[in-house]
């Protein structure tokens, strides 16, 4: 407790609601309202409906829907494999090897997400490989983008993995196999839950490197939500975005509980 | 490592039962850095090979051979003169505005909490997990041009139009850069707060010194590593964002991203696209490895950036 005048920190307090509440309660409460309102002209929105939802329901969305949440689905289980597979083997190595495997990784971090999409467009759009304009190109771009995270996050999980156990097994004779896919990534399980989350609420919110190469049909959510604010729906838009949102977070939670069960084990 | 140095419980195990052979690993045992082939070939053929692809492309002439002129063009146009300039701008001050606000809310958070000051981190935290963009579509029914203040003003004044109008400037494209990308700031620094031990808050506080003077002298030092790696990633964060300007929808506000994907996409100019693309590659992937080399020299968790996220 830094100020123990109770003016003071009742001031103090004042403050932080009025940084926290406009910057950062208010937008996520305006987008839901703008959803269910046809205009927002005054302190509060006006027209309540439900047309919105009912454009954000019917097929051309739901399809989108569909197609954010295959690729996020495909883009997070490939990163979790290839991430968690470069993390341990990362981990086994020394120092020196760990830093050029963690460079390597985390070099789609560093670059912006939109010179991703277009070296994914121009290396495959001239052979040997051509995949513009197929959905592959769509899933390659949401798996390089969020293999990094997870690479990240299970490499940040196994420095805190206590060793003794991996050890304790392997001193009963176990090979490294054995070890890896009954100790060690059990063990893991919680933290690649977690990862998983990740990768999936990034590949459904991802963007930037979508709008470089997706094909007409294979349209994820979040650019169906731009054509709409770009052709100035902005109500419309709002809905799209509340589902994006809901779906992301319900899928979330459900791994959320997946984690906490592992964990409860 | 374990088996250079297999624990004490193998050989008691192994001198307790003499008759079984002590648990050596058996078979073939390859090095370390042959499990990591696959991941790293994988990587190559789907990051190095693009992006080498686009290096190579961006010196690309007319003719089709190697030349430098791609780059003389681009740098000397102003359009990307413009374009890089505003970028940096936009960076620097989303920085600087994220590092006040950061500091200020953790340092609320962390050291005059109230109820509820908790869940308002953890609500924070949850933003990690939206895109980017939904941010500026919330600012355009805000302080849009039909927005919700602009509506409020022109009900109070009888004006006909509002005065708030930056949303289309880089003031726009700022405020949205700072509410999205101030939890990297503040996620760590809650981190090194955390680590504070508050008997030397008291002890320096009952020797007289006000609070100011406790967060310059004993809080600030230690949280500078937390604030230099928060601020160098939201740097970084920032150069590459373009969502946030692309949602804005004005078209004076052109970054780096906004230019890269304008060139390919809207003009399929793909050589200008690809320069303006490793130009900025090579300015974010610098500052990313300054970040790195920040985070390992001052001891910050380097997990505090874009996910280590939730």
């Amino acid at each position: 407790m830094l100020v123990h005048d109770r003016l003071t920190r009742r001031a103090i307090q004042a403050l932080f609601a009025l940084l926290f509440l406009p910057l950062f309660a208010l937008p996520l409460g305006v987008i839901v309202a703008a959803s269910f309102s046809t205009g927002w002209s005054g302190a509060l929105p006006s027209g309540p409906t439900l047309d919105n939802y009912a454009v954000a329901f019917g097929p051309q969305t739901l399809e989108a829907l569909r197609v954010s949440v295959v690729t996020a689905l495909v883009a997070s289980v490939c990163a979790l494999v290839i991430g968690t597979w470069a993390a341990l083997s990362a981990a086994s190595m020394g120092p020196k090897g760990r830093r050029i495997m963690d460079a390597l990784f985390m070099l789609p971090v560093a670059v912006p997400t939109v010179v991703v999409g277009l070296a994914l467009l121009v290396a495959f759009s001239r052979p040997p490989v051509l995949l513009n304009g197929t959905h592959t190109i769509v899933f390659l771009a949401h798996t390089v983008l969020v293999t990094a995270f997870a690479y990240q996050s299970v490499s940040a999980a196994l420095t805190r993995l206590d060793p003794v156990y991996g050890q304790v097994a392997a001193s009963l004779g176990a090979r490294p196999a054995r070890t890896l896919f009954l100790v060690r990534l059990p063990l893991l399980l919680p933290s690649l839950g977690a990862a998983t989350g990740l990768c999936f609420a990034l590949s459904m919110g991802e963007l930037s490197a979508t709008m470089m190469l997706y094909p007409p049909d294979w349209t994820p959510l979040p650019v169906r939500i731009f054509a709409a604010t770009d052709r100035g729906a902005l109500f419309t838009g709002s809905a799209f975005a509340v589902v994006l949102m809901a779906t992301t977070l319900l899928v979330m939670f459900a791994l959320s509980l997946v984690r906490t069960r592992a964990g409860h084990r | 490592m374990s088996a250079l140095a297999p624990p004490r419980t193998a050989s008691t195990a192994a001198t307790g039962s003499p008759s079984e052979p002590a648990p050596v690993r058996s078979g073939i045992t390859v090095p370390a850095w042959v499990w990591a082939i696959p991941p790293v070939v994988l990587l190559a053929l789907a990051v190095l090979y693009p992006l080498g692809s686009v290096i190579s492309e961006s010196f690309t002439g007319p003719d089709g051979g190697f030349s430098t002129r791609p780059y003389v063009d681009v740098l000397s146009s102003t359009r990307f003169r413009t374009a890089l300039t505003t970028t940096v701008l936009i960076a620097v001050g989303s920085t600087v505005g994220c590092l006040v606000l950061g500091l200020v809310l953790a340092l609320i958070i962390a050291f005059v909490p109230f109820p509820g000051s908790g869940s308002a981190g953890r609500f924070i935290d949850t933003y990690l997990s939206f895109p980017s963009f939904l941010i500026t579509l919330a600012l355009l029914f805000v302080y849009g041009t039909v927005g919700m203040a602009n509506g409020m003003w022109t009900d109070l004044t009888g004006a006909d139009s509002g005065p708030f109008t930056f949303l289309s400037t880089p003031w726009g494209v700022i405020l949205a850069e700072v509410t999205f990308f101030t939890p990297f700031v503040l996620r760590p620094l809650l981190a090194a707060f955390a680590q504070i031990d508050t008997a030397q808050l008291e002890a320096a506080s009952s020797l007289g010194a006000r609070p100011a003077r406790v967060v310059r002298s004993v809080i600030l030092p230690e949280a500078l590593p937390a604030l230099v790696a928060g601020g160098a990633l939201v740097l970084v964060l920032c150069l590459n964002e373009f969502a946030i300007v692309l949602f804005t929808g004005a078209k004076d506000v052109v970054t780096l991203p906004m230019l890269v994907y304008s060139s390919a996409i809207l003009e399929a100019d793909y050589t200008t696209a690809c320069v303006v693309a490793t130009i900025n590659a090579t300015l974010s992937i610098g500052l990313y490895l300054l970040y790195r080399s920040l985070t390992s020299r001052l001891g910050a968790p380097t997990d505090g950036g874009r996910r280590a996220r939730p």
